[in-house]
Order: structure tokens, then C-alpha cells, then sequence
């Protein structure tokens, strides 16, 4: 239209608020280091140069909870581990995100016994679920594209 | 929900030294998440200054239950477990499990299924070396190995999808040889990654093995003589790098090691540079071994013909009706050993794995333990850290290669 | 070599400890009780060369109570190349073991394994802790008794039900 052309030439882009805060989001959203068992080494192969994960934005894993925004919870969580996820995802700033990776992580997985918390749901609230025992990095990658059009679809009320 | 008890000092005044007590030295927790231990490992590190006085290991934050969850599974199921136990060297595992389940019922295995067997616990020791170095390297600030580690590690990875559908836990063996034939392709992918892969190796050696900040870091670092490594309970790499040359390929060969011609490296130190070129030169063998195998690949059945153990191929259930009824026992109640129990051990690229087998004539297991290296590693490790810096720690737990799966269970 | 070696082990320890052979396929066991564990552990490793303890594990057999545990040291001969296990029975009302700490010193952990998993007490050992489970943990899971603790499965009929028990942990509070 007239005056976006306009403006578009002295080089202004009008956007909304929500638009761009999301699209920022997504962009640099960086993973906490939280791997704990096989799917770890997924979440690891993920990172490396063949499924490269910064191309979308995670070029780094921050081994603090005070520097990242996403905590992907790779693998099996016992109940002596419980009460650390919880204090690292109360260590996190805002805004925070978690992938639950692997069915250990979603549900269980193959050990329904004393040890293993059944689903890490139970402990923090969880965005998005990846499946697979241990999920492809492909379908890890997949779970990340699902989280980021997730953000780019919140509205400025849910904002923390 | 979830409360924490904190362990107060009283209740570890045992361990400390009297230093502690008066606060001259710092207890300084390295906890379950931290960028270089490797997995959960809590590290209590009782530090003068920067200098370890003591080192007290807490471990248990991965601990699966899975020797009793074993038990209440058919033999046949509970091998989906033993995949998850050491997740880098997940065939080995099943290895090790079908071996003690083998022996105990005197179940043969085909040559076939030995030799591929062998090939593919060979690729997954080169693989398991391969994250070792990559994430020893990274923790050690050369990060640019952990990228050309991962590179080689997706073509082995690739080989183990082609063969079995899954990258990592494969549960390609079973009791009595393997799950199924392996396709044509494999034959032409193994040959393509022994032709590829020396040159990769001579790459890494390039990178770190002459370079003076990685020989800084590791020269004299985390020495155990060789008395103290066997009275420790060490196996694999830290014990072949202290001098010991004890190999279970070599002394106690399984599935048809003995035909093949290969050397066990041995370090003289016993510090973390003689553990590095223990392991590098441990890839190399397993190259070799490859090659010996594939060329020597005989032709056959891949799974023992004894019905009372091993499932028939649909093909007959058509025609005989023993096979209809041994399928149905197998895939209802599952196959019974007969009642006994058996130690065996493998060579993982950890250590000595070994799986204790008891059967009470049932169809599940009545008792299976395993005796994981890394866990009887990780009590060294105070012996082999006193004294040294906190850098240095990072160094000597990367160069035990422990795997929390493995010492949790 | 190794077949005499082993061979003349066992004579050798049946005829001294006055002990039997016990049920084990593989490698050949002697029936040891618990008080004479820690003599046999010192002559097989100075004298006959058992230096390596592979496997220091425990198998319990409730419901029967005599023994109600035993407990198996594997050993492991670096020299001669052999493999010997001893296996202890352990009663219901006295689970408790000396430690053979001072000879191996790689049995260090793996009786705490035995306490924290088993409830077999060890008797001298320097630090008796829980080791797998968190220190608060009250039971011994390996014990046949002990449950397995598992989540009922949620099927289509009683999913509702199950879902409305679940705990599902939000942004406050786990």
C-alpha cells in the first residue's frame, strides 16, 4: 500500500509488538546443558556439524539456568535427580521454555519402577513432548521448530 | 512436592579431613549438572586453595532400577532394558547379556552370527571412543574434535540403522545369534568406513597427541601405578594404561575372538596421556578386527535352531505343528533356563562388563547384576586426584570415561 | 595351565576351610559361611594369586529364610587366568557380612551397594552410607519383598481416572 511503500523506502518496517518479541524469541533461544542419559548423546549428535542445531538459533549450550531460556530435559529423571530439576527450572530468568526429549523424559519409557519419575511433567510444566527411545536428531529438531512456532503464536497477555 | 534433605557435615565429618572441620579448606559442591562430568555426578571437592585434598563421589542420580525391573520381564523382553544401561556401547550390552543367557542353557550360535557379532561390537567400541575423545577433547578446550568425532560417529551410526532400523538402542542380538540377517548393503558401508577411517584417526593425532597445551594438561596427571589400579578394581584403558596388559578379548575370548589377530595397547605411566593413546590405539585394532572378520565372513544361518530357546521363521509355521506350538510357549510364557547361575564377562571399551545370571527354573530372570566398570572406577578416582587442581579434574574424570548409565544401573 | 591351577585351588581351600562346593555353572564356587569369608579372600589372593575382585553381588531368595540371602565374591586371577566364586549364605535374622575392605580395595562400593540394595550390613567397613538411593530413602529395593513400584498403565477405560490422580506440576510450585 501507499504509505508502507513510503515508509519502506526511508526504511521503516511496521510491525507489532508481539510479532517482533516472538520472532526475537525464537531466534536465540538458548538450551540449557541438561542431559542426562542416552538422550544426551542425541541431543549431542544434534548439536554437532551433520544435524546442525544453530542454524536455528541454539549456537551454544549455557551450562548455567541463569543464562539460557530453554531446558531440554534429555533423558531419564530418578526420583534423587527430582528435586534438582526443579531448583534448576526455578533458577531460570523468564521467559523459559521445556522440551521433554525422549519417552523417559515424557512418560517413562521402558522403566515403570520405584526409581523413575514417571514423565517429567510431574515435576515442571512441560511445552512440547518429542517421542523416540532415543528420538532422532531430526525429530529433535522437529520438537524445536514445534516450540518456536509455538512462540511465535503467544499473545502478549500470556507473557510471564 | 519435592523436599531436599541436605546431608548435614556431621554425617560426613568421616570423610573430611580435620581441616575442614575448623574451615581452613572449602567444600565445594560440582553437581549433578555440570558441563564436564560426563552425566549426573555430584563431586564433593574438599579444596586447599585450588589444590584437592579429597574428593567425595555421590552417585545414584540415574540410578534406573533396572536390575530389578530385569526381574520381573521374560529374558527375551528384559534385553530392551540392557540397551539403556551403557548407552554408548549399547550392543555390547546386549552382548553381554545374551553370552551369560547363552551359557547358561549351552545354546550354540551360528559362525555367522559370531563373526557379526564381532564386527558390530567393534564398530560400537570405535564409536563409543569416538564421543569419549570428543567430549575429553571439549572438556579440555579443543572443541573442534567433538565436531569431526560426531562427523565419524554418524557413518557408524548409520551402518547400526541400516542393519537394525535404530541408531543407538539397536537390540540387534538376541539369545542365540542375531535378530535377523544383515542386508547386502552392509558388507559395502563397513568396507567403505575401514577405508575412510584411518586417515580420520591420523587427523585427531595431528590435532592433540603432539600439541603442548593438550600434553600440558595431561602429561603426570592422574597417575595410578598398577598394584593400586588392580587393587582398585580398574579394567580396560585405565588398567592397560597403568601397564597391565589384561584384554578379555585376548585372555577370555568370546564369540570367536580367537581367530582374530589384533594387539592390546598398554601405557607405562598410568597418567591421562598414556590413557588418550591407550584408547587411540585401541581403534586402530578394532579396525583391524573389522577387516579380519569381514573377510573372513562365513556364509549360514544367523540364529540357533534350538526351538525351545529361538522363536521359528513364519515361513514354517505353515507346515509343522512342534513349530506352532514352540512359537506359541516362546511368545506366551517365554523360554525357561534351566535353573543355575553364571558370571560372564566382556570387554566393553569402559572396562570389564560382566552380567551375573541367576535362573530358578522360571521364565524371568531370578537375578541379574551387572558389574558395570564404570562404577567400580569412579572409586579410584579420589586416589587418582589428590593433589592436583580443580583443572585437572576435569582432565582425569574425562580419561576414567565414565558413562552414568553404566556405573548407576 | 589353568584348568590343574584351578583345580588345585579348590583341593587346596575345601581341605583347609573345611568348606563344600556349592551350585554354579559358571565359574566352579565354593560354599563359604560369613565368618571365614575374609581368611579364604587374604589365601586366595597371597597365596594363589587371585588378585582382580571382578563381582561382589548378593541374590535374595525370599520366601525361604535359611538362607534368606547369599552373597557371591567373583575372583579373578590376572597371573593364571582363572575365575573363582565364593558364595556366602546369609540367614534372615543375621544379614550382616565382614568387609573385605582391607584386602580389596575395590569392594569398598559395591558393599555399600550390598547395604543400600540388600540391607546386608557390613561389619568394619569405613563408610556405610546409602549409595544409589537418596540418603532418606527408607527400604531395600533389591529385596523380593520390596515392591516394584510401578505406575499403573492408562488405558481407554480408565484414563480419566488416572489423569485425574496425576500430579501435573505447574510454573509456582513442582
Amino acid at each position: 500500500m501507499g504509505i508502507e511503500q513510503k515508509l519502506g523506502n526511508m526504511g521503516v518496517v511496521t510491525t507489532s509488538l508481539e510479532q517482533m518479541v516472538n520472532w526475537t524469541r525464537t531466534s536465540s533461544m538458548w538450551p540449557m546443558l541438561f542431559g542426562l542419559a542416552c538422550c544426551a548423546i542425541e541431543m549431542m549428535s544434534a548439536q554437532a556439524a551433520h544435524f546442525d542445531m544453530s542454524r536455528f538459533g541454539m549456537e551454544l549450550m549455557r551450562a548455567s539456568p541463569r543464562q539460557s531460556d530453554l531446558m531440554i530435559v534429555a533423558g531419564r529423571v530418578t526420583r534423587k535427580m527430582a528435586p534438582v530439576l526443579r531448583r534448576l527450572y526455578d533458577q531460570m530468568p523468564d521467559p523459559k521454555w521445556v522440551i521433554s526429549m525422549g519417552d523417559c523424559a515424557s512418560c517413562g519409557g521402558v522403566f515403570n519402577n520405584y526409581a523413575i519419575v514417571q514423565g517429567v511433567d510431574e515435576i515442571v510444566p512441560v511445552d512440547v513432548y518429542v517421542a523416540g527411545c532415543p528420538p532422532r536428531p531430526e525429530a529433535l529438531i522437529h520438537g524445536i521448530i514445534t516450540l518456536h512456532e509455538k512462540v511465535r503464536g503467544e499473545k502478549m497477555k500470556q507473557w510471564a | 512436592m519435592f523436599e531436599t534433605t541436605e546431608v548435614t557435615l556431621d554425617e560426613l565429618k568421616h570423610l573430611v579431613s580435620e581441616r575442614a572441620l575448623k574451615g581452613e579448606t572449602v567444600l565445594l559442591n560440582m553437581g549433578p549438572q555440570h558441563p564436564s562430568t560426563h552425566g549426573v555426578l555430584r563431586l564433593l571437592l574438599e579444596l586447599d586453595g585450588e589444590v584437592i585434598i579429597n574428593i567425595i563421589p555421590d552417585v545414584g542420580f540415574l540410578h534406573t532400577g533396572i536390575e530389578k525391573n530385569m526381574e520381573s520381564k521374560t529374558y527375551e523382553k528384559a534385553a530392551v532394558m540392557t540397551d539403556r544401561l551403557d548407552y554408548l556401547n549399547t550392543t555390547g550390552n546386549v552382548l553381554a547379556y545374551c553370552l551369560a543367557i547363552e551359557r547358561l542353557a549351552e545354546l550354540d550360535v551360528p559362525p555367522r552370527a559370531q563373526a557379526v557379532r564381532v564386527i558390530i561390537c567393534e564398530l560400537q567400541r570405535i564409536a563409543s571412543h569416538l564421543v569419549w575423545l570428543g567430549t575429553h577433547a571439549l572438556d579440555l578446550a579443543a572443541m573442534s574434535v567433538f565436531l569431526y568425532c560426531f562427523r565419524e560417529r554418524e557413518a557408524i551410526l548409520d551402518i547400526l540403522e541400516m542393519c537394525s532400523g535404530q541408531r543407538m538402542m539397536t537390540t540387534f542380538f538376541r539369545p542365540g545369534g542375531l535378530w535377523r540377517d544383515v542386508p547386502p548393503d552392509f558388507e559395502i558401508a563397513v568396507r567403505r568406513f575401514i577405508r575412510m577411517f584411518p586417515p580420520r584417526i591420523d587427523q585427531y593425532h595431528a590435532l592433540l597427541t603432539k600439541n603442548p597445551i593438550f600434553m600440558d594438561r595431561t602429561r603426570n596427571i592422574g597417575k595410578i601405578s598398577a598394584e593400586a589400579a588392580v587393587d582398585w578394581g580398574l579394567s580396560g584403558p585405565p588398567l592397560r594404561g597403568s601397564g597391565v596388559a589384561i584384554d578379555l578379548r585376548k585372555t577370555q575370548p568370546y564369540s570367536g575372538y580367537e581367530q582374530y589377530d589384533f594387539d592390546i595397547p598398554t601405557g607405562t605411566h598410568g597418567d591421562v596421556y598414556d590413557r588418550y593413546l591407550v584408547r587411540m590405539e585401541e581403534m586402530r585394532q578394532s579396525l583391524r578386527i573389522i577387516q579380519q572378520a569381514l573377510d573372513k565372513l562365513p556364509i549360514g544361518p544367523v540364529r540357533s535352531n534350538n526351538r525351545k530357546y529361538v522363536p521359528p521363521p513364519r515361513s514354517e509355521l505353515g507346515t509343522s505343528m512342534e513349530a506352532v506350538i514352540h512359537h506359541f510357549k516362546l511368545w506366551t510364557e517365554g523360554f525357561i533356563l534351566p535353573k543355575g547361575s553364571v558370571y560372564s564377562p566382556v570387554e566393553s571399551p569402559r572396562g570389564e562388563l560382566g552380567v551375573y545370571l541367576e535362573s530358578n527354573g522360571g521364565p524371568k530372570p531370578h537375578r541379574v547384576h551387572w558389574r558395570t566398570p564404570s562404577f567400580i572406577h569412579l572409586q579410584a578416582l579420589p586416589v587418582m586426584s589428590r593433589g592436583h587442581l580443580v583443572a585437572d579434574l576435569v582432565g582425569i574424570i574425562g580419561s576414567v570415561d565414565i558413562v552414568l548409565g553404566d556405573a548407576d544401573r | 595351565m589353568s584348568e590343574e591351577h584351578l583345580r588345585n585351588t579348590v583341593k587346596a581351600i575345601k581341605e583347609r576351610f573345611e568348606v563344600q562346593e556349592a551350585e554354579m555353572k559358571y565359574p566352579i564356587a565354593l560354599l563359604i559361611p560369613a565368618d571365614k569369608i575374609v581368611e579364604v579372600c587374604r589365601t586366595l589372593r597371597d597365596e594363589f594369586g587371585f588378585n582382580f575382585l571382578a563381582d561382589l553381588t548378593a541374590s535374595d531368595y525370599w520366601p525361604e529364610t535359611e538362607p534368606r540371602m547369599h552373597a557371591i565374591y567373583n575372583l579373578y586371577s590376572h597371573s593364571e587366568n582363572d575365575r573363582i566364586a565364593l558364595r556366602v549364605p546369609l540367614n534372615g535374622d543375621s544379614l550382616s557380612l565382614p568387609t573385605i575392605e582391607s584386602i580389596f580395595k575395590a569392594a569398598n562400593w559395591q558393599e555399600r551397594e550390598l547395604w543400600d540394595m540388600f540391607g546386608i550390613h557390613i561389619e568394619g567397613h569405613s563408610d556405610l552410607r546409602r549409595i544409589l538411593m537418596p540418603e532418606d530413602w527408607v527400604g531395600h529395593p533389591l529385596r523380593k519383598d520390596y515392591p516394584l513400584g510401578y505406575e499403573e498403565p492408562q488405558f481407554s477405560f480408565n484414563y480419566d481416572d488416572i489423569d485425574k490422580r496425576k500430579h501435573k506440576a505447574t510454573y509456582k510450585e513442582a
